[in-house]
């Protein structure tokens, strides 16, 4: 199928005239001038990177969940500028007494854009498309939120899946759909906000093939036109046409004006490539664009200066040194302790960090439950450093130190810049540091997820409200990033998804967190509040800490 | 490569053989240029700069004289302490610059060398051996001309993995070509010249004519080429570092590097961004001015 | 002049063959070898002999090549791990972008050159000519990022006369049938979009001209002085004929010539800069698709792209020397 595509231009770039130019370009023409209710006008927004795919179920990326956030909707959603849950294509939501059932009552007024009913059916279809994956499907690169919280599918075939979480799906009644879970948990309602489990139009599903894949789980290709050409959700922006999506450039989004709620004010919501952060500032201050999101925090004080509108989002997220404790000396807590003293934090964050940045003292952020006032802490103290190091009783203080190139985090706005500060603190009280970099994807993620950089530099944003998203991501089960097994620690975090009491789960994670710190796996050192920049007309735009943020209710003078 | 390329293929074999004289015409003229003598000052300052870092630079690479003063958004710019101010982690901006030198002297030289070697080689193979192992050779060159100079670099540097060393081969790899283009021309016009056929009919042995008149006569033009090299060289080491391929160690200034890694801060610091892309300018366009100079004064073309 | 062509196009066959050959075996001499190159080191034995098993790279390094090259001759160099397209889907669209940047870039230099190296001769050794060399030199010596940069933040956020990046603005409707954005204005009638199309390609096209400027700068230089020397100039300013007249008639045209060698010779010199270019100005080319290939670890990509961008630049060539021995009898016997 999408090899026409490509021969159709071919073709059209072959030949001069321009009699086939025009059949080429009409097949779907019927979006210009169409917009006949109102004036909401066109917002440009500068996305760092072209979407993967625009199917939720198959993306793990900010720039591909973005533009999903507004073409689809989930069951749930989570309230604007925070992460509460809040009703969306389900009214209400109730667990069954031993956590096992989940009954959704949904909204009766809702088409998908290709004129679909949404109903009980339409959310058990998703489901059991997604429990059915098989083969690449099932690959963590390719479906890796289902795979990161339900756990497995229905046929299992790789050996790192185990039992899937979910159960079934059944169609009670038009609108009441029920999910069973094969065991209790706290994260399962959590995780429905997420654009990974929007719900998308089974006719569109099925007839444009979106299961259809071939290559391998690591570079799959998908087939079939459902995420390149026919996205078809329920949410209040559509893609009125396949070709308003040019890959690599830009994607332009329509308004659905038959969106069940307050249709979007936008008129056109367009989202265009460019990759370089200081590209995008001066796209900015050009007038090119009306907004980008990942605004560099050197670019905050000048475009403030210049009138531009900065909204940062609540810090939902953590910077991090890690250490493999497979790699001595790392294995013996005094060193890990000294590096914990040698770096000066306080430095490190005014640094390179922008103002309303916090210095982190766990791996989480302060805005969730469970954050523990009370964990040990390590001041900047060489001296002291310089003292553990001693006692230690190590002599070998080479260290391989990770970091990587060509990427830019909220939480790691400049990794480069980051090490450099670091390795200055560390080698002033005696280690030895050797140089290792990557780029950021793939050959970093590779490398740090497989064991293989004894210390490095991540870190983790929160993709949903749920403190089991930070602590249980990273240190519910061994692994080789962290490279330890402290079964105390991996109990306490498994005890505390399943814990269904939220007063209970707050003290099993903040005692987690304590003795997370003590045992000292890495040292988190800052929690930022991202920024996005719109020019001066744009308003509406509510930052929201989970990086989901709605287009709808924007509007450009 | 940019120039020299386009040298290799349109004026290798326009040069004409000149020995000992035509070479000390050229250095009377080059003297009396004032093109080459502002390349020749740029060049010095570059040189005795990256010569005498450690003795001229007020600070070390890596100190932090302005360490706790820096912010993402204020970023000290040039004062009278700090004469290019100071960099996104403190450090002085113009020690930075003037131990960079050193590491682009270093690429440019050894890269150079290494690419030099590696051309006379292959063009002393075809040049003097003529026939098929001249149709080997220059096949090969025309492989290795058809990928563009920046694409092989970088597709070397892969393989090669991220250091210096990898730098200054795939510099070097990309500049082998160029140098055995142009000293198999000028070896094959030689063979032809009057006085080694004299020397042939003579009966001088093959391997002797080609070590102590065909190859010492066809030097001149590699001077240039050389010369020019190394400009290209200085920029292309700048290129690879821009795109993230040069050396390991981050901590260690590079030209290249510290302008890529900059274009962050370019709306609070701006010299920052400045001083590294002036100083490869100069470094190269000293080199650049120096080569065609030379080119042109050992052109009897020019000689009126 | 037939003989001549189909010499030359005979000597392409052992170019790409060669070419094959060192990318065939650049892949398998990358860190890991070509399964993880493809799949990563994350990757599980599993998929690693299914990959293996999928590509044969359990076969001898004979029949691997020989699949790869049958592949390669039907143009299926698979799919871009960045995308997940067909990598020669990704040519079709980005070869158009930088093909109209690089004509732009030629059209400039060629504009500024020829004039500014004429200059240069005409008052050879003098301080104009000093002055033009010096300057065509320093476009060598700028590395074309650092070029591209300044001239984004003079034109574009400082003035604004110029879009920062980009090949069109998001805000206008255009339909891109030739993926030539000045000529898909021209032929669906939107000449709005056309010229939107050249305001984008402006900068770039600066940045990108500086290479082969001053090449072409020299070029015209040496042939003009050649030309002026030779004696039919002599011969004409004797007949009285006005300076002008022997410009145009005789010095220009000869000393064009050379200027049409140069533009082929450019080709890889040029692509080299778009790299660079294209990653400044956010252009959806050739050059900055290979740059994110480069950092992604795309190698589908780079092993397809450089194959078909050498195989160009050696066809490239080919026809600039035909038409150049087309116009000049004398490089036929050569």
């Amino acid at each position: 199928m999408r090899g026409t595509g490509l021969k159709r231009r071919l073709i059209a770039g072959a030949i001069a005239g321009g009699l086939v130019l025009t059949v080429a370009a009409c097949g779907g023409d019927d979006d210009s001038g169409s917009g006949a209710s109102g004036d909401g006008g066109t917002l440009v927004f500068g996305a760092s990177a072209d979407p993967v795919i625009l199917d939720g179920a198959l993306i793990s990326d900010g720039e591909s969940a973005r533009p999903i956030q507004q073409i689809y909707e989930g069951l749930v959603g989570t309230e604007e500028g925070g992460t509460e849950l809040v009703p969306e294509l389900a009214e209400s939501w109730e667990p069954s007494d031993d956590g096992l059932q989940w009954t959704f009552t949904l909204r009766d007024d809702v088409t998908f854009h290709d004129g679909e009913p949404f109903n009980a059916e339409a959310v058990c279809f998703n489901f059991d498309r997604w429990y059915n994956f098989s083969g690449i499907m099932q690959s963590p690169s390719v479906s890796y939120y289902w795979n990161a919280v339900m756990g497995g599918f229905a046929n299992n075939e790789g050996p790192e899946q185990g039992e899937s979480m979910y159960a079934s799906c059944e169609a009670t009644d038009e609108f009441t759909a029920t999910v069973t879970l094969t065991r209790p948990s706290s994260t399962f309602i959590s995780a429905l906000a997420m654009p990974a489990f929007s719900m998308a139009s089974p006719k569109a599903l099925e007839e444009y093939e979106a299961d259809a894949v071939s290559g391998t789980g690591e570079s799959p290709s998908f087939d079939g036109t459902f995420g390149y050409e026919h996205p078809v959700g329920t949410g209040p922006f559509m893609l009125a046409d396949p070709s308003d999506w040019e890959r690599g450039s830009q994607l332009t989004l329509t308004r659905n004006d038959d969106y069940w709620g307050e249709p979007a004010k936008l008129e056109r919501l367009i989202f265009t490539v460019i990759p370089d952060g200081p590209a995008r500032r001066q796209a900015l201050e050009a007038g090119d664009i009306d907004g980008y999101d990942l605004v560099a925090p050197a670019d905050l004080g000048a475009l403030e200066q210049a009138g531009f509108q900065i909204l940062y989002r609540p810090a939902f997220n953590v910077a991090y040194v890690g250490f493999q404790q497979n790699t001595p000396p790392l294995d013996n807590l005094k060193i890990r302790q000294a590096i914990a003293h040698a770096i000066n934090r306080e430095n490190l964050v005014r640094t390179n960090y922008p103002e309303g940045s916090q210095v982190a003292t766990q791996f989480m952020p302060p805005e969730l439950f469970g954050y523990a006032e009370d964990v040990p802490t390590y001041e900047y103290d060489p001296e002291l450093a310089k003292q553990l190091i001693a006692e230690s009783g190590e002599t070998n203080l080479d260290i391989e130190f990770w970091y990587p190139t060509d990427v830019s985090r909220p939480y790691m706005p400049n990794a480069e810049a980051n090490w450099e500060l670091i390795r200055t603190d560390l080698e002033a009280v005696g280690f030895t540091i050797t140089p290792k970099r990557a780029p950021w994807d793939p050959d970093y993620l590779n490398t740090y997820q497989t064991g293989n950089t004894p210390m490095y530099l991540i870190g983790w944003t929160g993709d949903f409200g749920d403190p089991d998203n930070f602590l249980g991501t990273f240190f519910k089960n061994p692994n080789q990033e962290f490279a330890f097994n402290n079964p105390e620690i991996h109990q306490l975090l498994q005890q505390a998804e399943a814990e269904t009491d939220l007063e209970a789960r707050t003290a099993l994670y903040e005692e987690a967190n304590r003795l997370i710190m003590e045992f000292l796996p890495g040292v988190p050192y800052v929690h930022t509040e991202p920024a996005v920049a719109f020019a001066e007309g744009v308003s509406g735009y509510v930052p929201g800490p989970l990086n989901n943020e709605s287009f709808a209710s924007v509007t450009v003078e | 490569m940019s120039l020299s390329q386009v040298e290799a293929a349109t004026e290798s074999d326009q040069l004409e053989p000149g020995g000992a004289n035509l070479r000390r015409a050229a250095w009377r003229r080059l003297r009396r240029d004032p093109v080459a003598l502002v390349g020749f000052a740029l060049i010095a300052m570059f040189v005795l700069v990256a010569i005498l870092a450690p003795l001229i630079a007020p600070y070390g690479p890596r100190d932090q004289p302005g360490a706790g003063l820096i912010t993402p958004t204020t970023i000290p710019g040039p004062s009278a302490e700090h004469w290019f101010g100071l960099d996104e982690q403190g450090r002085d901006e113009l020690s930075r610059i003037i131990y960079g030198a050193r590491q682009s002297l270093l690429v440019g030289v050894v890269a150079m060398l290494l690419g030099m070697a590696g051309g006379l080689v292959l063009g002393m193979l075809a040049g003097a051996f003529g026939r098929w192992v001249d149709t080997v050779v220059m096949r090969i060159v025309d492989v290795m001309l058809s990928i563009p100079g920046l694409l092989m670099a970088i597709a070397i540097a892969a393989v090669l993995g991220q250091s210096l060393t990898s730098v200054m081969i795939a510099i070097a790899v990309i500049n082998v070509p160029i140098f055995a283009r142009l000293l198999r021309g000028q070896m094959l016009s030689q063979r032809e010249s009057d006085y080694v056929l004299a020397a042939r009919s003579l009966g001088v042995r093959h391997r002797s004519i080609v070590l102590s008149h065909v190859l010492p006569n066809s030097m001149s033009p590699v001077i240039v080429q050389a010369t020019l090299t190394l400009a290209t060289a200085i920029i292309e080491a700048a290129a690879l570092s821009f795109l993230g391929l040069g050396g390991a160690d981050p901590s260690v200034p590079e030209w290249g590097r510290m302008l890529a890694s900059t274009q962050l801060y370019l709306a609070s610091a701006p010299h920052l961004a400045l001083f590294p892309g002036l100083a490869i300018v100069i470094a190269a366009l000293g080199f650049t001015l120096v080569g065609e100079r030379l080119r042109e004064a050992l052109d009897p073309k020019y000689r009126r | 002049m037939l003989k001549f062509v189909v010499r030359r196009l005979l000597l392409l066959g052992p170019i790409l063959l060669g070419l094959s050959v060192l990318l065939f075996f650049w892949v398998r001499a990358l860190p890991g070898g070509p399964a993880v190159a493809l799949l990563g080191e994350r990757a599980t034995p599993e998929s690693l002999a299914r990959v293996e098993q999928l590509y044969g790279l359990n076969q001898p390094w004979y029949v691997q090549y020989s699949k790869f090259l049958t592949r390669a001759v039907q143009l299926d160099f698979g799919n871009s791990t960045q995308t997940n397209r067909p990598v020669t889907e990704e040519m079709a669209r980005t070869f158009p972008a930088t093909f109209e940047l690089a004509v732009a870039a030629l059209l400039l230099a060629v504009a500024v050159g020829i004039p500014l190296g004429y200059l240069a001769a005409r008052h050879y050794g003098r301080w104009l000519d000093n002055l033009s060399v010096t300057g065509s030199l320093l476009g060598v010596a700028i590395p074309v990022f650092f070029l591209a940069y300044i001239l984004k933040y003079v034109f574009a956020v400082r003035l604004g006369w110029f879009p920062t990046q980009g090949r069109q603005d998001p805000r206008m409707d255009a339909d891109h049938p030739t993926g030539l954005y000045v000529l898909d204005g021209i032929l669906t009638g939107n000449l709005e979009a056309s010229w939107d199309a050249v305001m984008h390609l402006v900068l770039p096209a600066f940045a990108l001209a500086s290479i082969p400027l001053a090449i072409i700068v020299r070029i015209t230089r040496a042939s003009v002085l050649d030309v002026v020397h030779e004696d039919y100039v002599r011969t004409a300013e004797a007949k009285g004929l006005w300076e002008r007249t022997i410009t145009r008639r005789h010095v220009l045209r000869n000393a064009l010539l050379p200027v049409v060698t140069v533009v082929g010779l450019q080709a890889g010199l040029l692509f080299s800069g778009a790299i660079l270019t294209e990653t400044v100005f956010a252009f959806d080319g050739v050059g900055r698709f290979v740059a994110e290939a480069i950092s992604n670890r795309d190698y589908a990509v780079l092993q397809g792209f450089i194959l078909v961008i050498a195989a160009l630049y050696v066809l490239i060539n080919l026809a600039v020397d035909v038409s150049y021995g087309l116009i000049d009898p004398r490089v036929r016997v050569k």
